[in-house]
């Protein structure tokens, strides 16, 4: 008998292959693009109201997208040779895709859209600031010293272009990632052309509710009155985007489970078993029900403006976290079942090793390290828009 | 004879991706070139296994595993036992992948036998369509290989193997799989496994050798690939497979 195995695993099944840090890849590519996708409901739906959260959601982002492809370079058994990913792509490969439509969304979208949006502090800065913080600024600039009324007419039309080649890139971006599980035809519990869509949906919401925390976190460190019409419109469209996600999963669920193939009472008995926690209890449970009530209340009955701040900070919280756990079940999940459907293995993360607990850890905190600098370096305040305290 | 400028440049251009497929599978196998009578054209190769004769002895593990180095803990190829009551969930185990064999079964009123594992070989194999680099690939005579100077170890491969065939060797932390013997059967020689397979259960065959038994055998034979319903072509046929085995 096998330690942690109950029943039959191909022998070399046993041990997972993809790690803890798999699962913060898609986590963390889900917030990047559901960012960018509340970012763009100013931008090109004109929606006023999130207006305050607009340079927030863009710095966001960027600092989720710096570290996406980092735990995919720490997971791989040779990490010196992913250039070749780049140089020798292999096309029918989902994953060989990745870096391509990773480096269009960093370079040709996000940092296109940052740099026209802050270019004129970058500029004010770069003839105000002195040391070397000056020479950074000039830097950026990229030489381009014009921010006449004409000029930023033209960086906003242009900015504007972006983000409407940026809504559908931010799609790609997260829908492929869905597609690497989705196509796998291998694993029953990965295989559904609704992954691709699923992975969308909670990608917008996990961005959505990062980015009303943020907003909510960060006024309250800079002692700075929420914008509760901003925080009623971003609550709303969370709460609409996760009522398509939990549709798109319950049919995902329903579809299984009335069609009961043949990996049906395997992947019933793991969810029963050794998921019931991270899926029933956390993602279903506490995930996902509980924010939805939470933002459901606040749609039909009227709170006080500090109730309705609690309230959406509880469900943005819940949902970063059921959104978490969603991702864990999916990678994970779909690694602890035999392909002979005759058997189950254990998961047991380690604390300090490449792929362990820590580096996780430590690659999830490393996105809002860099998330502080980009604010000290360009501020995304709208002063004038938000009411002192 | 007279050899027009045309002729040249055909002849010339097949010499030279001859020689350069010939060096590059030398690199990938690690193992000596093809014997220079292997024109990689002229075979298909798979295998045959009739389960009825395997008697799950176990010496194809380890002939595999002392051939290959197969690293301790990871399997090329395995012997599975199914214990099969009527009417109930098949009983299913592969005690250290069968290397020392089975214990004696402990019921005798079930149906039981072995089924031994490998590679199928695949002809649309989803391991080599997945691959990011192209680092697995099906060579021109139906092998499926890995390139171990070139595999990134993303493992995207093992996920996308329906029949459990692929580990990270823990060595080269490159992805690691039957090669069907490679290095034996560009020599003329027999994979290991069947080598060493006391009964015959395994037979290695060639499906472009008009002489190939494997021929006559599929005439009279009634044959049955792992998990048809997953279409990879897999080319290793089972005579006589339960239903039950996946």
């Amino acid at each position: 008998m096998i330690p942690g195995v109950d029943g039959f695993m191909y022998p070399n099944e046993v041990e997972l292959q993809w790690s803890v840090l798999i699962v913060l890849y898609p986590y963390i590519t889900g917030l990047v693009a559901g960012a960018f996708i509340l970012a763009s409901l100013e931008r090109v739906f004109k929606v006023e109201a999130v207006r305050p959260t607009y340079r927030l959601a863009l710095l966001t982002a960027l600092s989720f997208l710096l570290v996406a492809p980092l735990p995919l370079q720490l997971h791989l058994g040779h990490p010196e040779r992913s250039l070749e990913m780049y140089l020798t792509p292999h096309r029918s490969s989902a994953m060989a895709m990745f870096g391509f439509v990773y480096l269009w969304y960093l370079m040709a979208v996000l940092l296109a859209e940052v740099w026209l949006e802050f270019r004129e502090e970058i500029v004010h800065r770069a003839q105000t600031t002195k040391g070397w913080l000056r020479l950074v600024y000039h830097a950026l600039t990229l030489g381009s010293y014009n921010v006449s009324p004409e000029a930023r007419r033209i960086d906003d039309k242009i900015g504007y272009i972006i983000t409407v080649i940026g809504i559908p890139s931010a799609f790609l971006l997260h829908g492929y990632v869905g597609f690497i599980f989705g196509s796998i035809k291998a694993n029953p519990w990965w295989s559904t052309p609704l992954m691709p869509v699923v992975f969308l949906f909670s990608a917008m919401v996990s961005g959505i509710a990062a980015v009303m925390v943020l907003y909510v976190v960060s006024s309250k460190l800079r002692r700075i009155a929420i914008d509760m019409r901003c925080l009623d419109t971003i609550a709303r469209y969370l709460f609409y985007t996760f009522i398509i996600d939990f549709t798109l999963e319950m049919l995902d669920l329903i579809h299984r489970t009335y069609e009961a193939d043949e990996s049906f009472r395997s992947l019933d008995f793991m969810v029963h078993t050794r998921l019931w926690g991270s899926h029933v209890i956390l993602q279903i449970f506490f995930g996902t029900l509980a924010p939805l009530a939470l933002l459901a209340a606040t749609q039909l009955r009227s709170f006080s403006e500090a109730r309705r701040r609690a309230m959406y900070m509880t469900a943005g919280g819940l949902t970063l976290i059921g959104i978490f756990a969603m991702r864990w079940n999916i990678v994970i999940g779909g690694q602890l079942f035999s392909k002979s459907f005759l058997g189950y293995t254990t998961y047991k993360v380690a604390l300090t090793a490449r792929e362990g607990l820590l580096p996780a850890i430590a690659l999830m905190l490393l996105p809002f390290a860099i998330f502080l600098v980009l604010i000290k370096l360009l501020p995304p305040w709208t002063e004038g828009k938000a009411t002192e305290a | 004879m007279d050899i027009s400028r045309r002729d040249l440049f055909h002849i010339g251009g097949k010499l030279l991706v001859l020689a350069s497929v010939g060096a590059t599978l030398d690199q990938i196998t690690g193992a000596a070139p093809p014997s220079e009578a292997y024109r990689m054209a002229d075979h298909w190769w798979g295998m045959l296994i009739d389960i009825d004769k395997c008697i799950g002895c176990g010496n194809c593990v380890r002939a595999c595993s002392k051939e290959n180095n197969v690293p301790e803990g990871y399997f090329r190829t395995w012997v599975e036992r199914y214990q099969i009551q009527e009417g109930a969930q098949p009983q299913v185990d592969s005690p250290n992948g069968a290397m020392e064999g089975f214990p004696l079964p402990t019921r005798a009123d079930v149906k039981s036998f072995f089924v031994p594992k490998l590679c199928n070989h695949c002809a649309d194999s989803p391991c080599t369509q997945v691959c990011p680099v192209g680092a697995t690939f099906i060579s021109p005579d139906g092998v499926v290989l890995i390139d171990q100077t070139y595999c990134l170890g993303c493992r995207y491969c093992v996920q996308a193997c329906p029949y459990g065939c692929r580990y990270l060797h823990p060595k080269t932390d490159t992805v690691d799989k039957c090669t069907l013997c490679y290095h034996r059967i560009t020599q003329g020689l027999t994979t290991a496994c069947c080598e060493n397979c006391p009964t015959g259960a395994r037979q290695l065959v060639d499906f472009k050798d008009p002489k190939d038994p494997v021929h006559e055998f599929l005439r009279h034979n009634k044959v049955q690939v792992l998990k048809p319903y997953m279409a990879t072509q897999a080319k290793i046929y089972y005579k006589d497979l339960d239903g039950a085995v996946r």
